[in-house]
């Protein structure tokens, strides 16, 4: 990739929509995972006693669904970052491969 | 070709015979007629595609990454295939049937990991890369010492790994078939070397996909069949697993094993980046078109992983209760248990195939051992092909080539298959030889050294722009060697394996040491280095980002 391009690309407002929108997505969902993730580990390390409640009297404990849910929050937020990928940020993808394609003819 | 197809699939049988003879005399169980029959089914039928895969398979594209031709949805099982190994299979539905709750956080450690690597890294790969991850740290920098240290990384993250998965696989197979363990692993070595040399990375994926399914559906059935036995209630399977289990209420809260809290986040880090650094995991994404795919990749493995381990959830708890609480052996005590060591039979890693026989009878059982060796066959094939092409691709083809000159093609591709049987004989080689040996640690090793070498300097490649040649290579060595030294400090090689007494680091897994320690040698050698080089790495960046971000100029892949 020449000079030249680099620059026309980097000047393309849809490219920088593009990186701006989709870098900040990215990391809020990154953050999201992480939040939960270490905050699960952090109960199992201080307060396991709160995961090994009993959920509603029985044997089953909070600490069934909270994995459970964990398990099923993964996959969601995977979906999640897809779908909006797949339509919007590469609607914006397409539009800087159009308008590059329109300024080297 | 047809004809070596053959003669591994006699090979195999013969090989069975033998063991059967030995069998009679030895320590080992009894044969296991149906589990044979079965596994033999699946290696002609693997070997079948492999020679299927070996006719599409022409160009070194072909051989690393399937010429780039592997749907999202096949990536994303291939994946999950990879992931769902035999240590996942059996050692966390065992581990659950050991310890209850304390299963789950280690699903949740290795699955949480997913979102991160689609958020961050599985697009950028695709777009960036061509065979390896190594194709990805090295694109701006200094090809040479770049590659060097990303192979080093690769190999011994390969390697490692293979220990692990050979030496699991020959007790394994010793136990389930009744075959001898030298025959299990050189059995297993020859069927790897047949589906990487000759189907490439075609034949591995397929195998992958198939595995994933039988393993799936095996899976599903035993999970269904212990929760009608419980009216489809947890709560009647969880108390009738705290009136069997010796722990009794205990298995349902978090226990002793992560019981600090450096260890806990520590466990963390190296579960959640380590997988983000593993060769064989990574290559994956090459094989796909587009970003779009590789993205589609990412949520079917993460949709699998998750439910597969739900199951491995509902299994061991099934197992508590079927198979510890079986009462049809003599005595009225369980069937399965080994009153010799005082332990299920072939010790606690078995619960998922004894719970199979619990559930399902002697054919059931036969199914689930035919697949657990199935799943070592493949995921052992997608290690070796990571490590074949660490040494063809990055080594042979780009880091040892003369400047400026290009390797041909068909010599890069005969040296990965010299590789693919040089790695594969050292798998049986170090597998006969660590047979008696704690692996324990190899897997925690493994996990370390691509969380700390690995990941991040594929991590700062791709995002931060003021990464020079000398701060990748400063950093992934420290990240390298400090993940070994404290390994080798730490309580498994220091106190179990050496016996030199009380630990010097008191950490199993020092990731959380040697990941913050990598980031900033890279970012401190990085910023430090004033050298003319390091101002053409960073003036590279912007063109980089720009194909990351896009994949403009991905699609014609670019020769380095």
């Amino acid at each position: 990739m020449d000079k030249s391009l680099v620059e026309k690309i980097k000047a393309n407002p849809s490219y920088n929509e593009l990186v701006t929108k989709r870098s900040a997505f990215a990391w809020k969902l990154t953050i999201t995972m992480l939040v939960i993730y270490y905050a699960f580990i952090l109960f199992i390390a201080f307060s396991p006693e709160t995961l090994g409640a009993s959920l509603s009297g029985g044997m089953t404990t909070v600490g069934i669904p909270v994995g459970i849910a964990i398990i099923i929050f993964s996959f969601a937020i995977t979906g999640f970052y897809v779908k909006r990928a797949n339509s919007e940020f590469d609607d914006l993808v397409n539009n800087v491969k159009r308008d590059i394609e329109k300024e080297i003819k | 070709m047809l004809k070596i197809v053959t003669l591994l699939s006699l090979m195999a049988i013969s090989l069975f015979a033998a063991g059967a003879d030995l069998g009679a005399g030895t320590k080992a169980e009894e044969l296991n007629v149906p589990a044979i029959v079965m596994f033999i089914i699946f290696v002609l039928a693997t070997l079948g595609i492999t020679y299927w895969a070996s006719q599409r398979t022409k160009s070194a594209s072909d051989f690393y990454t399937a010429g780039g031709g592997i749907t999202g949805t096949q990536n994303g099982t291939a994946i999950a295939g990879d992931f769902m190994s035999a240590a996942s299979f059996l050692g966390i539905t065992g581990m659950v049937y050991l310890k209850g709750y304390d299963g789950l956080i280690f699903s949740i450690g290795f699955l949480v990991g997913w979102p991160i690597i689609l958020f961050m890294i599985s697009e950028q790969l695709r777009n960036l890369g061509k065979y390896t991850f190594a194709d990805v740290t090295s694109y701006r920098l200094k090809q040479k010492p770049v590659r060097i240290l990303s192979a080093y990384g690769s190999i011994s993250v390969v390697i490692l790994y293979l220990i692990a998965q050979m030496v699991g696989s020959g007790k394994l197979i010793e136990i389930l078939f009744g075959l001898d363990y030298e025959y299990a692993v050189i059995l297993v070595g020859f069927l790897m070397i047949a589906y990487v040399a000759f189907g490439g990375m075609l034949a591995t994926t397929w195998v992958q996909i198939i595995k994933a399914i039988l393993l799936l559906s095996g899976t599903t059935f035993m999970s269904i069949m212990v929760m009608a036995q419980f009216g489809f209630s947890f709560e009647s399977l969880f108390v009738a697993a705290t009136e069997v289990h010796s722990k009794g209420e205990s298995i349902m809260t978090p226990g002793g094993l992560v019981s600090d809290p450096i260890s806990a986040i520590s466990l963390g880090i190296a579960l959640m980046f380590g997988t983000a650094g593993l060769p064989h995991i990574l290559m994956r994404f090459f094989t796909v078109s587009d970003a779009k795919e590789a993205r589609k990749s990412v949520f079917v493995a993460t949709g699998l992983i998750g439910y597969f381990y739900i199951l491995t959830f509902i299994m061991g708890f099934g197992a508590i209760v079927l198979v510890l609480g079986d009462t049809s052996g003599v005595g009225g005590v369980s069937q399965y248990w080994d009153a010799a060591t005082n332990t299920l039979k072939g010790q606690n890693n078995m619960a998922a195939v004894w719970l199979a026989h619990a559930v399902g009878g002697d054919y059931f059982l036969g199914f689930i051992s035919a697949v657990a060796f199935a799943t070592i066959l493949a995921v052992v094939s997608g290690l070796t092909l990571a490590g074949a092409s660490a040494i063809s691709h990055d080594l042979y083809a780009n880091a040892f080539a003369k400047e400026g000159e290009k390797v041909d093609e068909e010599k890069e591709m005969q040296v990965s298959k010299y590789a693919t049987i040089a790695i594969g004989i050292a798998a049986i080689i170090f597998g006969i030889a660590f047979e008696q040996q704690n692996i324990a640690f190899v897997v925690a090793l493994a996990f370390t050294i691509a969380a700390s070498a690995n990941f991040p300097v594929l991590f700062m490649s791709i995002f931060w722009k003021k990464l020079t040649t000398r701060g990748a290579v400063m950093g992934g060595y420290i990240g390298l060697a400090s993940a070994l030294i404290l390994v080798i400090l730490g309580p498994v090689v220091w106190t179990q394996i050496l016996g030199m007494g009380e630990a010097i680091v008191p950490y199993k897994f020092p990731a959380v040491f040697s990941v913050p320690l990598a980031f900033a040698a890279i970012w401190y050698f990085s910023i430090t280095d004033k050298s003319e080089d390091a101002q053409k790495c960073i003036d590279a960046f912007d063109a980089q980002d720009i194909r990351c971000q896009t994949g403009i100029g991905a699609d014609s892949a670019v020769q380095h």
